[in-house]
């Protein structure tokens, strides 16, 4: 369970002075459902992604995931919390397997665990041809399952999937949509932020419109076509956001 | 603070630095072979400079002498010298090294030696102009020698003991080892290549953990895990602290062996077949064939002292290094602060600067100090322990900045 109370981040910027990169953003995401956090490169979705996963602290607002506060338990919401996005990379003189052993190991697994769940994913995801091979030298495809398996090797409960697409080929980017559906599968619970409007189509139980850090408007698929009068995703946006020029 | 976290963050750390070339550069190679090497081959060039000079019997012109014939007979008689024929350009011809030296007889020179009238002879010669300085050093040697045939002369025709202007006489005796002169020697060098080797030893790591991370994009991906931030800047501290440390012990125990090697050859069958700073060392304090060698004891109250300044290295080297972006950029930052550790270092080096409170103070400048009378044997307790408490001051105070720093988002998730 994720649950966001007023959530604000403010940056101070030398040329730009203060920046509210999210503004009182209040949403729940439940066990099980995928929560697709759509808005434009800017409109405050990476932010409001490292606050719950407590990589920056909110300015004010609080949020509890997996039952744990932000603010008073980062470390106890880390443990149980799967992170995976574009920006977060492998170690590349490491192999897969001491990647993900050694993630493993920061959560607290113990040896004989972490090779067990080591095996169950390497066959989940079909990695044994490469997890003894260094990650410098993988293929996309190969570096987003070691990505999803060092993600996935502690079992989080929640799951934040940051841009997670981004810069990846259709058949890559099929790959983790598919994931991230099994992922709900599981129970587990999902936000996934993109700016991709099919993917949040395909994915999303709701969907929350943010922009300029605030949530605009929060529903599901069916919901937002009624309430915008539109059945396309990308022009539900555009009305949610005030039109085409407002970026 | 969870152990468990800093070693797991430390081996992976270390495994991880290990399989990087220019770590590996920085933290074992250069140390091991490059720094004894390039100290040995200094030293063979220096030695072999100085000797090729001393063997050269170097050119020196006289300039108009013909009144003085007897002068300049004995001048030409010289084995020392090769006395050519007066030219103009002289001047020039020393600074183009076709001559090492000129020297000007005074007009009636040796008339005025017997009136007890004679001028000064002037001696030309380059300043800083290892050659040219030791051609002077001969006709100094030259004249110096007949003024004292003159006075004796002059004394035995008044009848006069020679005591007369040689009352006593005065003798020094050296009252140190000859083992303590060469510590002295090397004792200067060995602070100034710890300090260099721990601080060049720490940069290629610091600079790997943080702006190397943050550009490669794992930084993100470790800030994920639930390991507290003080844990990992601990974990991450020491590697760079192991990469600093390294440096200099592989340095110190490979310029050992080095030295024990020639030691070796100079005492064995070869006799004086050894070369390097060992030889230069021993020529220049005495003929003895001892070699320079330092107090053991020396070595371990080094080691001591080194290690909160290596701390001290490390912690400023990765909080600086975490400011940056990139790897570049990180460089651009670093690369400025080597002179910033050179100076106090090389100041350390200079003959006559000694240790009180104020300069015990001054970090590096104070180590580089105390460990030059350590490897000599002189052990100033009060000193050391001022030393070595500021030291871990500074160390801490380092150390408390790093963390700090890598709990900033400003810093960590600088755009």
């Amino acid at each position: 369970m994720i649950e966001a109370r007023r959530l604000t981040k403010t940056f101070r910027d030398k040329q730009r002075g203060e920046i509210r990169a999210t503004d009182n953003l209040s949403f729940r995401v439940a066990p099980g459902q995928i929560y697709g956090l759509l808005g434009a490169n800017g409109a405050g979705k990476t932010t409001t992604l490292r606050l719950l996963a407590t990589l920056l602290k909110p300015t004010s607002g609080t949020a509890t995931v997996a039952g744990f506060d932000i603010a008073t338990a980062p470390e106890k919401d880390r443990a149980n919390v799967g992170f995976l996005a574009a920006s977060t990379a492998l170690y590349g003189r490491l192999t897969a397997r001491e990647m993900i052993a050694y993630f493993g190991r920061l959560n607290g697994l113990a040896e004989a665990e972490i090779r067990a769940r080591t095996k169950r994913l390497s066959e989940e995801f079909d990695m044994h041809g490469f997890l003894d091979r260094r990650c410098d030298v993988f293929s996309t495809g190969m570096k987003q399952k070691t990505s999803i398996a060092r993600m996935l090797i502690h079992d989080p409960a929640v799951m934040i999937f940051d841009e997670p697409t981004l810069g990846l080929d259709v058949m890559a980017a099929r790959a983790i949509v598919r994931f991230v559906r099994e992922c709900k599968g599981r129970g587990k619970t999902v936000i996934y932020s993109t700016h991709v409007m099919s993917e949040v189509e395909k994915l999303c139980d709701t969907i929350g419109i943010i922009h300029g850090g605030r949530l605009l408007a929060e529903g599901t698929l069916a919901e937002l076509r009624v309430r915008y009068g539109e059945a396309d995703m990308e022009e539900i946006f555009v009305k949610a956001v005030g039109g085409e020029d407002r970026r | 603070m969870n152990r468990h976290n800093i070693i797991t963050v430390y081996v992976k750390e270390l495994k991880h630095s290990l399989r990087d070339r220019r770590t590996l550069l920085s933290m074992i190679i250069i140390p091991t072979f490059v720094i004894p090497a390039l100290t040995y081959g200094v030293g063979k060039i220096a030695t072999k400079v100085i000797a090729e000079a001393r063997e050269e019997t170097p050119v020196v012109m006289l300039l108009p002498g013909g009144d003085s014939p007897g002068v300049v007979a004995a001048l030409l008689r010289s084995r020392t010298m090769k006395i050519v024929p007066a030219s103009a350009n002289y001047r020039q011809l020393i600074s183009d090294k076709k001559i090492r030296a000129a020297v000007k007889l005074p007009a009636g020179f040796e008339a005025g030696l017997k009136a007890g009238t004679a001028e000064s002879v002037l001696i030309l010669y380059y300043e800083g102009e290892l050659k040219s300085s030791l051609a002077a050093g001969e006709l100094d040697r030259f004249f110096r020698d007949l003024r004292d045939q003159t006075v004796k002369a002059r004394l035995a025709e008044h009848q006069l003991p020679a005591s007369l202007i040689k009352p006593f006489e005065v003798k020094r005796e050296n009252v140190a080892p000859p083992e303590k002169v060469g510590g002295n020697l090397i004792g200067g060098l060995v602070p100034y290549l710890i300090i260099i080797l721990c601080f060049t030893g720490a940069m290629y790591p610091a600079m790997d953990l943080t702006a190397g991370e943050k550009e490669r994009g794992t930084m993100e991906t470790l800030l994920c895990s639930p390991v507290a931030r003080g844990d990992l800047v601990l974990g991450k501290f020491l590697m760079v602290l192991t990469g600093s440390l390294s440096a200099m012990l592989l340095a110190l125990t490979s310029m050992g062996i080095m030295l024990f090697v020639m030691g070796a050859l100079m005492t064995g069958a070869g006799g004086g077949r050894a070369a390097g700073v060992a030889v230069a060392a021993a020529q220049a304090h005495s003929a003895s064939a001892t070699l320079p060698s330092i107090d053991p004891d020396g070595i371990l109250g080094v080691m001591a002292l080194v290690l909160p300044v290596a701390v001290l290295f490390s912690a400023i080297l990765f909080t600086v290094s975490l400011f940056a972006k990139s790897y570049r950029e990180a460089q651009s930052y670093v690369a400025p602060m080597t002179f910033i550790v050179i100076l106090p270092a090389a100041v350390g080096l200079l003959p006559g600067i000694d240790l009180n409170v104020r300069l015990a103070l001054v970090p590096l400048l104070n180590l580089s100090l105390v460990c030059k009378e350590m490897l000599s044997g002189v052990w100033h307790w009060s000193y050391i322990a001022l030393i070595f408490g500021s030291s871990c001051v500074y160390a801490g105070a380092a150390l408390a900045l790093a963390v700090k720093m890598f709990n900033r988002e400003d810093v960590i998730f600088r755009a």
